[in-house]
């Protein structure tokens, strides 16, 4: 039951050219497979020199995003036979600089996740004597959805005001900001509206959307960032009719 | 210009960042380099699903979390690294709470606990099925807030810098750039974890490779009770995805093809509608893969394109429990295997887990190498004996990867400096990976030898082995040994080359699995997860201690066995099912901190 | 896309190929394609603001400018303009809409009211606005 399909994967070698190429590979698959199941029947049979990255090929370490037929997508979690008859395309993650071929550097959100302050921020910390801060599950659900993101850089590739703007603190980013600022424990929803509010933070943003659709977890970062907006408005509102220390 | 710190961490996982912070927090004047070969978050952490031990709820004790886990780990668990970790446990997954993982919770806002297989009772706190998941991005989100450590993302550790027997920092490649560096620290801590990879059909991550083992080993520490490798119960056929055990423990069934709960027949307990402690579905994990395999034998198991299985039935939880408890479950059996648990049986086997042994470190983590440390699956302390427990190790992460993150920044401040001489072993290290990756036109492909590995590991160390096997095995491997000097590596790119990487995570997956092997040739009894045909039962009188590997100059194993440290729990027969004994605790003391507070 | 380049190489110092979105990015999928329309609407929205302006202003200068106004308003390519605007308005307020559950959450005691009521609210405001005006309209 096993037919073939042919890969076409974008290779870029940084020592050798300063174009990427494309490189045809057939390969065998079933219903089961997934495209990373391509790629790596490929440098495993036919050609070592080709590099990518993935690691637990079940959805949730995010390292295996790539463009397949010019879509964001996690490979692990693509299937083959959805393309079938093919040819299938698999490109590096759009919006990156690319290291070499399929493999793009994520430094850039790396840097952007610090500063958003993405841990728990509070006046006083509870001592660990006193037990847990109490969270119900209807505070749980406020940012359980936005605590889902596996940082896997789908929605960069898919945003345009990223590729246009690379200074755009960027979809996940803001999320993963919202996360803490709507959890019950956190205090630091004030700092990081510093950084949020800024030209490059919320209002780079003009809801394309398409970060919440290619999104493989349903963390929705098109609705943070304009729940996030509605919030940062009503906040300068606020302190424009009751400055500080008023 | 050499880079150097304080203590250098290889490995970014749940212990590895668990460690960080500790040490940032013992001493923020220490410096701090966490070396990974991927992102920390894309750590194989992230893939545990059912949850964490710790003792919290009012009706458990201390005591008998102990008991389930020494019982479990069939008595080869030292005793009193058991009672620490059960100890320190609750305080540092509530310490997690403080830092905001999304721990699920009981309607009035206390954080929930779920039964696991072998646990007399409820502590497996959970983040849903994705604790892993929550429990490594928290500690990734909260390691950035301390500016002592620097990060080196996608730098691979090809040695450990040694100088008169001290350990004094790591050479490593640079992924992206490919250069060969030094780095050196007064203290090293391993936290690269497991070696799934050395298997076939494994729940472990492609970056499951053993390496910080195999460091540590040709560094001269000796490995520790390598022979018991856990299989869990239940994995997907095709991929070998974990099915969490958490499925059991919400009420799942595991059937046979009569579409019968035949775990009743191996002294497993009498099936009951609901999910009954230490006893069922709810046994551990040795004693349910043991049973697979008889039932294989006795052709009641289901046959498949991909091999023999058994089934695991949710149906009768329904829909609204399933997805509020064990939605990864559905969306891993959806996507992967094509099936919906609410309507479908999951057809699941015995697939490779958990690496029991590992480096040899006491409760501190520390190894018998000065400046060499080792905390999470890497590790052994041992807390798991010969069979750990589900929902333990991330716990054991958490307590040992702050141990030894405490010791290490102790040993560090007051540790002489590096000596400036072992920058000079990077030389020779860099020219080891020339001469060895990339001016050699060998024969011999890295997936070939790898597959031939993993398929000799499978034959002659799997569920049940007996010597004639394991001597088949190790000849195997001596000879993928020789067949390792031929290889070739078509990629002579020095940026991101994956093949050179792969190349040397099979040299070390080789080291460990011949030390594995060697170490079950030795012991010649039944015990946990090491069952031997040909030597049937639990032989306490030889073999209640942990077996320590070393590697000898020419790359051969030299076995010694040292005692496991037995304190309050004498050895006795491990019972599950009804008969499975009922310890209560007597000691006010052993309240754990964060139930006390909510009396 | 268009390329653009650091350099040669040098061995150990990775080259980074970056890559600039193209002037017709926009193109390149349907679904951007929708957004720059949607973004392209406001446009439209303005004119019609101008244009209700232009009316209030006619009005209030008296009978003829208003007659005037009304003159210009019948020649054909601003009744052509004013078609396409109005397609254009409601295009944008259906994708205002539908972007609305996404970026408010609405809280009725402890429960979340759902997306798909959330939207429907909008339109039943809309409707009611409609016939609020319509009656005040008619009874002017």
């Amino acid at each position: 039951m096993s037919d073939h399909i042919t890969l076409q994967i974008a290779r870029y070698r940084p020592e050798q050219e300063s174009e990427p190429t494309f490189n045809e590979y057939e390969v065998p698959y079933t219903k089961e497979s997934a495209v990373l199941d391509g790629l790596n029947y490929v440098k495993d049979r036919l050609d070592g020199t080709l590099v990518y990255r993935w690691s637990c090929r079940m959805g949730i370490c995010g390292s295996c995003g790539m463009s397949v037929n010019g879509e964001p997508k996690l490979t692990c979690a693509t299937f083959l036979a959805d393309y079938a008859p093919g040819p299938v395309r698999v490109e590096p993650l759009r919006n990156f600089p690319i290291i070499r071929d399929l493999i793009v550097d994520i430094g850039d959100f790396m840097r952007k996740l610090v500063r958003v302050k993405p841990w728990i921020v509070r006046e006083v910390d509870k001592p660990l004597s006193e037990g847990e801060y109490r969270q119900t599950p209807e505070q749980l659900d406020e940012y359980k959805q936005f605590s889902m993101c596996i940082n896997c850089m789908l929605c960069y590739s898919a945003c345009p005001i990223y590729g246009l703007d690379p200074k755009f603190i960027g979809p996940a980013a803001i999320a993963l900001a919202q996360r803490y600022n709507l959890d019950n424990r956190d205090e630091g929803a004030g700092d990081r509206m510093e950084v949020l509010s800024e030209y490059d933070g919320i209002w780079g943003c003009t809801f394309v959307g398409e970060c919440t659709k290619v999104c493989p977890k349903h963390v929705d970062p098109a609705g943070a960032i304009q729940r996030y907006k509605l919030t940062a408005a009503l906040e300068s509102m606020k302190s424009f009719f009751a400055p500080r220390g008023a | 210009m050499t880079p150097s710190y304080d203590v250098v961490l290889v490995g970014g996982g749940g212990a590895g960042l668990r460690a960080a912070i500790a040490i940032a927090e013992t001493n923020p004047r220490l410096t701090i380099a966490l070396v990974s070969k991927v992102y920390p978050m894309r750590s194989h952490t992230v893939s545990a699903e059912g949850g964490a031990a710790g003792v919290i709820a009012p009706d458990d004790s201390i005591e008998e979390h102990i008991y389930d886990t020494i019982s479990g780990g069939d008595w080869l668990c030292d005793q009193d690294a058991v009672e620490a970790f059960v100890r320190e446990a609750p305080q540092e997954l509530l310490r997690l709470e403080h830092w905001g993982c999304p721990w699920s919770r009981e309607p009035d806002g206390r954080v929930a606990v779920r039964p696991f297989g072998g646990m007399k009772k409820m502590r497996t706190w959970f983040a849903a099925d994705k604790t892993g998941f929550h429990m490594l991005h928290t500690l990734f989100q909260t390691s950035l807030k301390y500016g002592s450590v620097t990060r080196y993302d996608e730098w691979f550790v090809t040695r450990l810098l040694v100088d008169d027997g001290r350990v004094q920092g790591v050479v490593a490649i640079d992924l992206k750039s490919g250069r060969v560096e030094a780095i050196t620290a007064k203290a090293v801590i391993l936290c690269t974890g497991g070696c799934g990879k050395v298997f076939p059909f494994t729940t472990n991550a492609a970056i499951k490779t053993g390496d910080g083992m195999a460091l540590a080993y040709r560094a001269g520490a000796p490995l520790k009770d390598m022979e018991f490798v856990q299989y869990h119960p239940t994995g997907l056929p095709l991929t070998g995805i974990l099915i969490t055990e958490a499925a059991r423990a919400e009420g799942g069934y595991l059937l046979n093809k009569d579409g019968y709960r035949y775990l009743q027949d191996y002294n497993l307990g009498t099936p009951q509608p609901h999910p009954v402690f230490r006893s069922m579905e709810l046994g551990p994990r040795d004693r349910l893969s043991q049973a697979f395999v008889k039932e294989l034998e006795k052709g009641r198991t289901i046959e498949t394109p991909y091999g023999h299985v058994v089934h695991l039935d949710l149906r009768h939880l329904g829909e609204k429990e399933i997805n509020a408890k064990i939605p990864f479950v559905r969306e891993l059996c959806t996507k992967y295997q094509n099936l919906d648990p609410v309507r479908d049986l999951i057809p699941v086997r015995p697939v490779i887990h958990y690496m029991m042994g590992g480096v040899h470190t006491d409760m501190e983590g520390a190894t018998p190498l000065p400046g060499l440390y080792a905390a999470g699956e890497v590790a052994c302390v041992s807390i798991n004996g010969a069979n750990r427990l589900g929902s333990n190790s991330l716990a054991e992460c958490l307590v040992f990867g702050a141990r030894a993150g405490r010791a290490a920044a102790e040993y560090a401040s007051r540790a002489p400096a590096v000596n400036p001489r072992v920058i000079a072993q990077k030389t020779d290290e860099h020219r080891r990976l020339e001469q060895e990756l990339f001016s050699r036109k060998g024969r011999e492909r890295i997936a070939t030898l790898r597959d031939e590995m993993q398929k000799t590991m499978e034959e002659s160390a799997g569920i049940y082995r007996e010597a004639s096997s394991i001597r088949t095995g190790i000849e195997q491997l001596q000879r993928l040994q020789e067949r390792y000097a031929d290889i070739v590596i078509e990629d002579h790119s020095r940026t991101f080359n994956t093949e050179r990487v792969a190349a040397l995570e099979l040299s070390f997956m080789l080291d460990i699995a011949q030390a594995m092997l060697a170490s079950a040739l030795a012991r010649e009894e039944s015990r946990g997860a090491h069952q031997r045909t040909d030597c049937p039962t639990r032989d306490d009188q030889r073999f209640l201690a942990h077996a320590l590997v070393s590697r000898n100059a020419d790359g051969s194993c030299r076995l010694e066995y040292r005692p496991v440290t037995i304190t309050r729990w004498p050895p006795a027969e491990r019972v599950y099912g009804e008969g499975a004994p009922h310890v209560r605790s007597h000691h006010a003391a052993d309240r754990p901190v964060s139930s006390g507070a909510r009396v | 896309m268009e390329q653009t380049h650091t350099g040669s190489y040098t061995p150990y110092h990775p080259r980074w190929l970056r890559r600039r979105l193209s002037t017709y990015w926009w193109l390149e999928k349907p679904a951007y394609l929708w957004f720059m329309l949607r973004e392209g609407s406001c446009m439209f929205v303005a004119w019609f603001t101008l244009y209700l302006l232009w009316l209030l202003d006619a009005v209030l200068e008296g009978p003829l400018a208003y007659e005037l106004f009304l003159a210009w308003s019948g020649t054909p390519w601003v009744v052509a303009l004013n078609v396409v605007t109005l397609g254009f308005v409601v295009f944008h307020a259906v994708t205002f809409f539908q972007a609305a559950p996404q970026a408010m959450v609405v809280r009725l005691g402890r429960r979340r009211v759902p997306p798909g009521a959330v939207l429907a609210g909008h339109y039943v405001a809309w409707a009611a606005a409609s016939v609020v005006l319509w009656v005040l309209l008619r009874g002017a």
